[in-house]
């Protein structure tokens, strides 16, 4: 069971006290009737699943209820990072260093 | 019947003597046997019969990793264990064990002919023999063969034991107890760090225990365990816990441990938990898990008395127990040596040692030459014989590779030794790599993915005192890494045994290996020939021969037969072990009770029971329930001998000629509010809100972003700022997470704040042309005439004298009334109202009613008549569509190719052509019965009921095209006949809705 870092409640909880909530940075559209069937098409449905660096939403749901950002190292299941909702995505370097940090 | 107990050896209580039962005969051992032990002190080697082809099998080792030795264990009603393995087993007085998987007895048994006809059972045989007659499959070959193979009979007794389970954090944790374990604890303890040390075996020492004759700063070894266990149990920072196994290594250095408690005692304490689950978070793990030795691989290798060496030395060193008054050792490491010299010394003739490699130190053979043991190096084993125990065995010399003239040694027990495999399983369950040491010829530690480290002959080193040196440091550095100041201590060893060796594939032979019976894998009956086999069939990945075999698939989880079959896999692939790897171990490290995982989650605690105020009335006035989600939930009220349907019929009759009472507390309830909250709604269902006037509700429909229907209810306005949102009782979660996604992570400009409150409210409902009649006198601060409170209206006021939100709303089709109260005034009121309704016949009803009613007025209940692909459109909720809005979650999609494309799955009624036959719900429906299978199907019933009201069955039904087909007749095929029905709209009663009004 992992531990995760709630950035709002500023601790390490079980697992069991989270719910994953999909990819994160993706925003809804600000108009969707503006958008094509295909625009819309990649925002319901097209994720990146990628091997390794992950950002996804998580939410404390049995704690503070709040949703947050997570990086996570998918590999090795490991959380790198978790940030408040609305705050900017880490950057690469910040993300790599974190990579470096838990493999030493 | 004579006894193999060896005077002053052991470190059982010869003082205590106890009296157990195998197979119905009673048996005598020590305190601190196991049953195995015991047995073989009574000279029995034969305790069960292989998994397939039902050969005679004995204990093979002394440990966890035992392969063959399985018995069931008994004590009283329920309490029956079946594939316990007999080394590990402690015996108590009273116990019961049998042997499995014989018949009619252990030394007689007729499924002993399936080992005559071992060609059938090759490798993948069943994807390849008993194929013909097609027919036969199922009727013959494979009830015979699933009777005749496995392993133990499960209970058939409900479990009558408790099982516990604990969380536990600690800084040090220590697996094994073993030299290594215990100077890894000894040395952490003393730093001030929280350890926990744990031990699989009854008592802790490890490899210590067969291993006497050593000594630890001038103390004879036992002597050093009693010390240092002294010491740890004086420390209060250290936590020793025996008969524990570390069943799997994950995340963030969690392991559970099982922690058996009972198993060994006469008479467990009333209440204990048998065993305890113990979820253990710790800040460095030492993995001193020490190594398990590997048999060798040679025509008849499982014969009751051939036994790992490591285990004929610990029965001796540990039990007092001499395998055999004349044994033969075969080996290719030099433990079996010392094995060799200890049984000798107890009193064994031991006939020869056989190895393999032409140089062996010369120590060992002055050693063996003292006691007299003939030496035959440069040999090979070539074959045994002895039906239900080993009586010779046929051994040859090999002289540059070619196999010479066989000569027969008589014994009582065949020692056999292949070298040591590091045990990884718990390093492996943590994704840690495993590099190939050609040296060792075994896998070792590699990279690391937690904060762990593994200590003595787990990383391949040999012999006690590197393990306590090894050990030391790695609890020192564990101690470190968490900040406390330790320090390593050296110990001083005498009489070290050290030694090495090498590792084979099958060993050479001179007869033809097509008909070695060579085992790899004891417990599921995997051969030598069975990996080539698997080989030349095509199998080239270690995992897929693996499967094809199931070699290392059975309980033992491959603790014996990895290895080996990886030599024989990579020899017959034409590559090195480390390029064909390993396969993956996986949790739980041994056999592990699914008493144990559950720990307290069973029977009433399995899951909660969410019960409403109005439940204990239910409960009293003799309610049938049923779970809906969490929820118990009143079915239907029987009265005298009503079944179901009877009941259900009255209740319906009764609801719609008076007035019937309903507990809808379950419903979900969220309290919507905030400047925004009109937007909210707006944006969030796919209705209008803005011109919705306080006071009065609306149906709302809620969509995902796919347009799909994903909750419904009846939300009321109760200010310009304030809403009453209900959701269907399973969804009452899943939709305050919608409206909270996007409230904080794409609006949170609005200044909205969602609640939940369905426990708040107990909610009645009202139904049935006397609601108003009955509820009118008790209502205080709102007029209730039509005027003043129409159909779908809200108002706040109190009903005898709560305070109340009263909504007047309808899922009955009749005059309807929900009266929300606070919950801890729910019964009160359902009391009153029931008091007062007797007047005019009131009647409770549960959910069948409820169904029943809302189905004949084509009320749709989301997630049985949809299923998360039906449109409002699909549904035939065009109407509740704010089509002009902007945007609301979901809009966008409702304009998506395939939503607008034709022939999509919509919502119909179904009446049968004969009035009386009820469609199964989850029937499929079809144009033409008599088309060639597989039938193209049209759609599904979703709803079905007996309808009292109209005297006849009514349905609804999913079915492609469905709103342009009514009038047309479609058929259910069901398994006994095919039932016709037409298409009708959804609404079967009062379709102008004239009974709703005053």
């Amino acid at each position: 069971m992992l531990l995760i870092h709630c950035p709002y409640c500023e601790q390490d909880l079980p697992e069991l006290e989270f719910a994953y909530g999909g990819e994160a940075h993706i925003a809804r559209p600000a108009d969707p009737s503006a958008l094509t069937d295909e625009e819309w098409r990649d925002y319901l449905f097209i994720r990146s699943n990628p091997r390794g660096v992950h950002f996804e939403r998580w939410r404390h749901v049995h704690g503070c209820a709040r949703f947050f950002n997570a990086v996570r190292e998918t590999v090795g299941d490991k959380f790198l990072m978790t940030y408040k909702t609305g705050e900017p995505r880490p950057s690469e370097e910040e993300v790599e260093a974190r990579l470096k940090e838990l493999s030493a | 019947m004579s006894t193999f107990r060896v005077a002053g050896r052991g470190r059982i209580d010869r003082s205590r003597p106890i009296r157990f039962t195998f197979d119905g005969r009673t048996v005598q051992g020590y305190e601190g046997d196991t049953v195995a032990s015991a047995l073989l002190a009574n000279g029995t080697h034969l305790m069960g019969r292989s998994f397939k082809y039902h050969r005679p099998r004995g204990a093979v080792t002394a440990g966890s990793d035992e392969p063959n030795a399985l018995v069931g264990t008994r004590r009283g009603p329920g309490r029956f264990e079946p594939n316990t393995r007999a080394t590990m087993q402690e015996i108590y007085e009273g116990l019961r064990t049998e042997s499995q998987n014989r018949w009619p007895s252990l030394g007689f048994d007729v499924g002993g002919v399936n080992d005559r006809f071992y060609m059938l059972f090759s490798a993948g045989f069943y994807y390849k023999t008993f194929m013909w007659p097609r027919s036969f499959w199922d009727k013959v070959y494979e009830p015979v063969i699933r009777a005749a193979a496995g392993l133990g009979k499960p209970p058939t007794e409900p479990d009558p034991d408790r099982y516990a389970s604990r969380f536990l954090h600690c800084d040090v944790l220590v697996i094994g107890a073993g030299p290594a374990g215990l100077a890894a604890a000894l040395t952490a303890g003393r730093s001030g760090a929280k350890v926990v040390l744990v031990d699989e075996q009854s008592e802790m020492g490890g490899s210590l225990l067969s291993e006497p004759s050593v000594e630890i700063e001038g103390q004879p070894a036992w002597d050093w365990i009693a010390a240092t266990m002294a010491e740890l149990a004086s420390m209060d920072n250290v936590r020793l816990m025996n008969r524990t196994t570390a069943i799997g290594y994950y995340h963030q250095n969690m392991v559970g441990l099982c922690q058996k408690l009972t198993d060994h005692l006469p008479v467990p304490p009333e209440g204990a938990p048998r065993e305890r689950m113990w979820k253990v978070r710790a800040g460095e793990v030492v993995l001193a898990q020490g190594a398990l030795e590997r048999p060798l691989v040679f025509d008849g290798n499982d014969r009751p008395g051939v036994m790992l060496a490591g285990a004929a030395q610990t029965y001796l060193n540990r039990f007092g127990v001499l395998v055999g008054r004349r044994a033969v050792v075969v080996t290719s490491h030099d433990s079996a040596w010392y094995a060799a010299f200890d049984l000798a010394d107890a009193g064994c003739k031991v006939a020869a040692i056989v190895d393999t490699r032409a140089e062996v130190m010369s120590a060992l053979r002055e050693q063996a030459r003292v006691r007299g043991i003939e030496v035959l190096p440069s040999h090979t084993v070539t074959g045994t014989a002895g039906r239900l125990r080993v009586k010779s065995v046929r051994v040859n010399p090999v002289v540059n590779g070619k196999v010479g003239a066989a000569r027969s040694l008589d014994c009582e027990a065949l020692l056999m030794s292949g070298g040591w495999t590091p045990s990884l399983h718990l390093f492996s369950h943590t994704k840690g790599s495993l590099h190939w040491d050609e040296e060792a010829e075994a896998f070792l530690p590699g990279r690391k993915t937690e904060a762990c480290r593994i200590a003595g002959a787990g990383r391949g080193l040999w012999g006690i005192g590197k393990a306590l040196e090894d050990g030391a440091k790695a609890g020192a550095a564990a101690a470190r890494a968490l900040g406390h100041e330790a320090e390593a201590k050296s110990l001083a060893v005498a009489n070290d045994r050290e030694g090495r060796g090498v590792t084979h594939k099958e060993l050479p032979t001179d007869r033809d290996p097509g008909r070695a019976r060579a085992f790899i894998d004891f417990q599921n009956d995997v051969t030598a020939k069975d990996i080539r086999l698997a080989v030349r069939e095509g199998m080239r990945s270690i995992e897929h021969v693996k499967r094809y075999t199931t070699n290392g698939m059975a309980t033992d989880q491959g603790k014996m037969s990895n290895m080996n079959g990886l030599a024989i896999a990579a020899d017959a692939v034409g590559k090195a072990p480390p390029q064909v790897g390993l396969t993956t171990f996986r949790p739980p490290y041994t056999p592990t009770t699914f008493g144990a995982f559950a720990g307290y989650h069973r029977g009433s605690h399995f899951e909660v029971t969410r019960k409403t105020p109005i439940d204990s009335w239910a409960e009293e006035h003799g309610a049938v329930y049923e779970p809906v989600s969490l929820w118990r939930r009143a079915r239907y009220f029987p009265r005298g001998n009503e079944d179901m349907r009877a009941a259900v019929a009255r209740e319906c009759r009764m609801t719609r000629a008076s007035v019937g009472i309903f507990d809808a507390s379950t419903l979900g309830k969220i309290e919507v509010a905030g400047p925004d909250a009109v937007e909210f709604m707006n944006r969030m269902y796919t209705n209008p809100w803005t011109k919705l006037a306080a006071g009065r509700c609306r149906y709302g429909l809620l969509l995902g972003e796919d347009g799909y229907i994903r909750d419904d209810g009846v939300i009321g306005r109760l200010s310009n700022d304030r809403f009453h949102v209900t959701t269907t009782t399973g969804g009452a979660a899943r939709v305050l997470g919608m409206m909270e996604d996007y409230l904080q992570t794409e609006w949170p400009d609005l200044r909205v704040w969602v609640t939940s409150t369905t426990e708040q409210w107990a909610t009645i409902a009202l139904n049935g042309p006397n609601a108003r009649n009955l509820l009118a006198p008790f209502v205080e601060g709102q007029d209730m005439s039509d005027e003043a409170f129409p159909h779908m209206s809200v108002a706040e006021c109190t009903v005898a004298g709560f305070p109340a939100r009263l909504f007047r709303m309808s899922f009955t089709g009749e005059l309807g009334f929900e009266i929300n109260v606070p919950a801890r005034h729910g019964r009160a009121l359902w009391e009153k109202l029931w008091e007062a309704g007797q007047e005019y016949d009131i009647c409770p009803y549960g959910t069948e009613t409820m169904h029943v009613l809302r189905a004949e007025k084509g009320y749709i209940i989301v997630g049985q008549d949809t299923d998360g692909t039906v449109t409002p459109d699909d549904a035939g909720f065009g109407w509740a569509v704010g089509r002009k809005k902007p945007d609301f979650v979901g809009k966008r999609s409702l304009t998506r190719p395939d939503i607008v494309a034709p022939g999509r799955k919509q919502l119909v009624g179904l009446l049968t052509d004969e009035p009386d036959v009820v469609l199964e719900e989850g029937a499929q429906i079809v144009a033409d019965p008599d088309q060639p299978k597989p039938m193209t199907m049209l759609g599904h019933v979703t709803s079905s009921y007996w309808s009292e009201t109209l005297g006849r069955s009514i349905a609804l039904a999913l079915v492609a095209g469905g709103h342009g087909r009514e009038g047309e007749t479609l058929h259910v095929p069901m398994p006994d006949r095919t039932i016709t029905a037409k298409v009708t709209g959804t609404v079967f009663f009062d379709p102008e809705n004239t009974r709703i009004k005053l």
